[in-house]
C-alpha cells in the first residue's frame, strides 16, 4: 500500500456534511481524503435554496458571514393557499432576521458548495473531484477504505463518512440503508431566473441583501401532492416545485409541466415576469422523515446528510442543509474521537448516533415524525387551499346584503365540501403533527 | 381598468429547459433498461416522473436516452418493476449545474 492511499479519514461527497466534516477534521490535523464526483464540488447538487441556521458554522469559521457566498438573508416568509384564481397567504416579516450570522439565507449550490469545501483544502484536506465511489472497502465486517471508480483506484482509511447525497449507493451496499419506495421519495425541480437586483427589492417588498422564502401548497402543484417554492437570490429567483414521487407516477403529469402551470399562476406569473431562465435542475429529496433515518454506524463507517435522510420537510419547516452541517460536524467530532482512542469498531462510532439525538438533527425528526403522512393528507393537498381561498372570498365579499358573522361565514363554506367531523379529524391530525 | 383573464398554460418543451442545462457525454451509458421487463407495464411511471423526459413508449416500445440525464434517481425509485438500472456517470461526466 503506498501511503498516498492512505489517510486517517476519508469523507466521500464534497456537499455541506462533507466539506463540514473534512474541514473540522483537516484543522485537528487529521490526513483527510474529501472526495467528490461531479467537477466542481456543488455541480451535482441542487437546494431550493435556504440555508437555515448558518450559525451552525461560526463555529469553525467565525465571522463567515463576510466572506460566504450568500445571496441574501431571509426577513420575509411567505406561505401560500393556493386556489385555481385566489391566495390566502401568511406573510411574515421581522428585522430580528436582519443580523448576523442570520436565521436563514439564500444561497447556489454550486458556488456554496465551492467555498465550503475550498475551507476544507486551505485546512489541509485533500479534494479529490471528478471521481465516482464505487464501493467501500472490508476486512472482515470492518470498513477499511473506498473503492473509486479509476486505475489503482483503491483509497484506504480506518473510518469512513458517506456523505454521498440522496441516492447513497454507499448507505445501501454497507448494508444501513434499505431500498426507497416512491411514497417517501420527493423530486424537486427548479429554474432559476435572472431579474435585476432592484427589479426583485421592488417587486417582494425588500432593501438591500433583504430576501424572501416564500411557499405554497394546494394549486401550486395540481392534483400532485407537493408544493412549490420562491426564493429570492441577488439577482435571481429560484423557482420550483416539490412532489412525492408516487403521486406523481399516480396522476401521470410532467414535473416540468407542474412548474409551467406554477409559473404562470395567476398570483405567480406577475412575480416572476420578464423573469430569464438561466438554468433548469433537478434533484430528489429524502422526505419521508424519521422513519428513513437509517442506521447511522457500522464499523469504520458513518453516514451524514442527505445520504442518512436527515431532511425536515414538514410543510413549515422545509430544512436541510443545516441538518447536513450539523450531522457532518457530529460525525466529525466522532472520529476525533475514535481517533484519539484508535477505536473505530461500530461501538467506538456510537457517540455518533447519542450526539445526533442531542442535538436538533434527531430531536426535531423525532418530535415531527407525525408531520410526513399529515403534509400528503389527501385534503391538505388537494381540497383545503381551495376551500381556505373559497372561505376568504366570503368574508371579504361585499354585495351590499347583509352579512353573516365570520364563524357562520366561514363554516358554511367549509362544510359545502367536508363534514366538520372530517375538518375535526384533520383538525386535530394538523395539531398533533405541528402544534402539540 | 382591465380584467385579468386566465390564460391557458403555455407548456416549454422540456429539450429547452435542457439546453441551458451543461452536459459532458460519456460514451457509455450509466442508465441501462431492461426493456423485456417493461412489456406489459401500463403504468409507465418513467415516462411521467423523469424531469428531463428522457424515457418513450413508441410503438409498443420503451426508449430511453441518458445523454441529458440530471442524476436525480427518481426513474429507478419510482419503477415498479426494477428494471432500470442506474449509476452514476463517470466522476467529472454527466450533468454540471453552474447557476442552481
Amino acid at each position: 500500500m503506498h501511503a498516498q492511499q492512505q489517510f486517517d479519514v476519508i469523507v466521500v461527497g464534497a456537499g455541506p456534511a462533507g466539506s463540514s466534516a473534512a474541514l473540522r477534521l483537516a484543522r485537528a490535523g487529521l490526513r483527510v481524503a474529501l472526495i467528490e464526483r461531479g467537477e466542481y464540488p456543488g455541480a451535482k447538487n441542487v437546494s431550493g435554496a435556504v440555508f437555515y441556521a448558518p450559525g451552525l458554522l461560526a463555529e469553525l469559521l467565525p465571522s463567515f458571514w463576510e466572506d460566504a457566498p450568500f445571496e441574501r438573508y431571509i426577513t420575509r416568509r411567505v406561505l401560500t393557499f393556493l386556489g385555481k384564481d385566489a391566495a390566502l397567504s401568511l406573510d411574515f416579516r421581522t428585522r430580528h432576521f436582519a443580523t448576523p450570522p442570520y436565521n436563514g439565507v439564500t444561497l447556489l449550490r454550486p458556488k456554496f458548495d465551492r467555498w465550503l469545501a475550498s475551507k476544507a483544502v486551505e485546512a489541509g484536506a485533500l479534494l479529490i473531484t471528478s471521481t465516482v465511489v464505487d464501493d467501500l472497502l472490508y476486512e472482515g465486517e470492518r470498513v477499511i477504505g473506498v473503492q473509486c471508480r479509476r486505475e489503482a483506484g483503491a483509497l484506504y482509511a480506518p473510518v469512513v463518512i458517506a456523505a454521498d447525497g440522496a441516492n447513497s449507493f454507499l448507505a445501501k451496499k454497507a448494508g444501513l440503508q434499505r431500498e426507497f419506495s416512491p411514497e417517501e421519495m420527493s423530486l424537486g425541480v427548479k429554474e432559476v431566473l435572472r431579474l435585476s437586483a432592484r427589479t426583485i427589492e421592488e417587486r417582494f417588498n425588500l432593501t438591500g441583501d433583504e430576501g424572501m422564502a416564500s411557499e405554497y401548497v394546494g394549486e401550486a402543484t395540481g392534483p400532485v401532492k407537493g408544493g412549490a417554492f420562491l426564493y429570492t437570490n441577488r439577482e435571481t429567483l429560484s423557482l420550483g416545485i416539490i412532489v412525492q414521487i408516487a403521486s406523481l407516477a399516480r396522476q401521470r403529469v410532467k414535473p416540468y409541466e407542474l412548474l409551467d402551470r406554477f409559473k404562470q399562476h395567476p398570483s405567480v406569473a406577475p412575480l416572476v415576469r420578464d423573469g430569464v431562465t438561466l438554468e433548469y435542475s433537478a434533484h430528489m429529496i429524502p422526505e419521508g422523515g424519521w422513519q428513513l433515518v437509517p442506521r447511522l454506524v457500522r464499523s469504520g463507517l458513518l453516514v451524514a446528510g442527505d445520504a442518512a435522510a436527515l431532511v425536515f420537510a414538514t410543510g413549515i419547516f422545509l430544512e436541510g442543509m443545516n441538518f447536513a452541517v450539523a450531522s457532518g460536524l457530529a460525525a466529525a467530532e466522532t472520529v476525533l474521537e475514535a481517533h484519539q482512542k484508535g477505536d473505530f469498531s461500530a461501538t467506538g462510532l456510537a457517540g455518533y448516533q447519542k450526539r445526533l439525538e442531542q442535538s436538533f438533527v434527531l430531536q426535531d425528526l423525532r418530535r415531527f415524525r407525525l408531520t410526513p403522512a399529515f403534509v400528503n393528507n389527501e385534503r391538505l393537498q388537494n381540497l383545503y387551499p381551495e376551500l381556505f381561498c373559497e372561505a376568504a372570498e366570503q368574508v371579504f365579499r361585499s354585495e351590499g346584503k347583509p352579512r353573516k358573522k365570520l364563524g357562520p361565514t366561514i363554516l358554511t363554506t367549509l362544510r359545502r365540501k367536508v363534514s366538520l367531523w372530517t375538518l375535526l379529524r384533520d383538525g386535530w391530525q394538523a395539531g398533533r403533527a405541528l402544534f402539540f | 381598468m382591465q380584467s385579468i383573464a386566465s390564460e391557458p398554460v403555455a407548456m416549454q418543451p422540456i429539450e429547452e429547459r435542457l439546453e441551458l442545462v451543461r452536459f459532458k457525454v460519456d460514451k457509455t451509458p450509466h442508465i441501462r433498461v431492461n426493456t423485456a421487463a417493461c412489456q406489459g407495464c401500463d403504468l409507465t411511471p418513467c415516462v411521467y416522473v423523469c424531469p428531463a423526459g428522457l424515457f418513450e413508449i413508441l410503438g409498443g416500445e420503451m426508449h430511453f436516452s441518458y445523454e441529458h440525464c440530471l442524476e436525480c434517481g427518481t426513474c429507478y425509485v419510482a419503477c415498479e418493476r426494477k428494471a432500470i438500472e442506474w449509476d452514476y456517470p463517470r466522476g467529472g461526466w454527466g450533468v454540471s449545474f453552474r447557476a442552481s
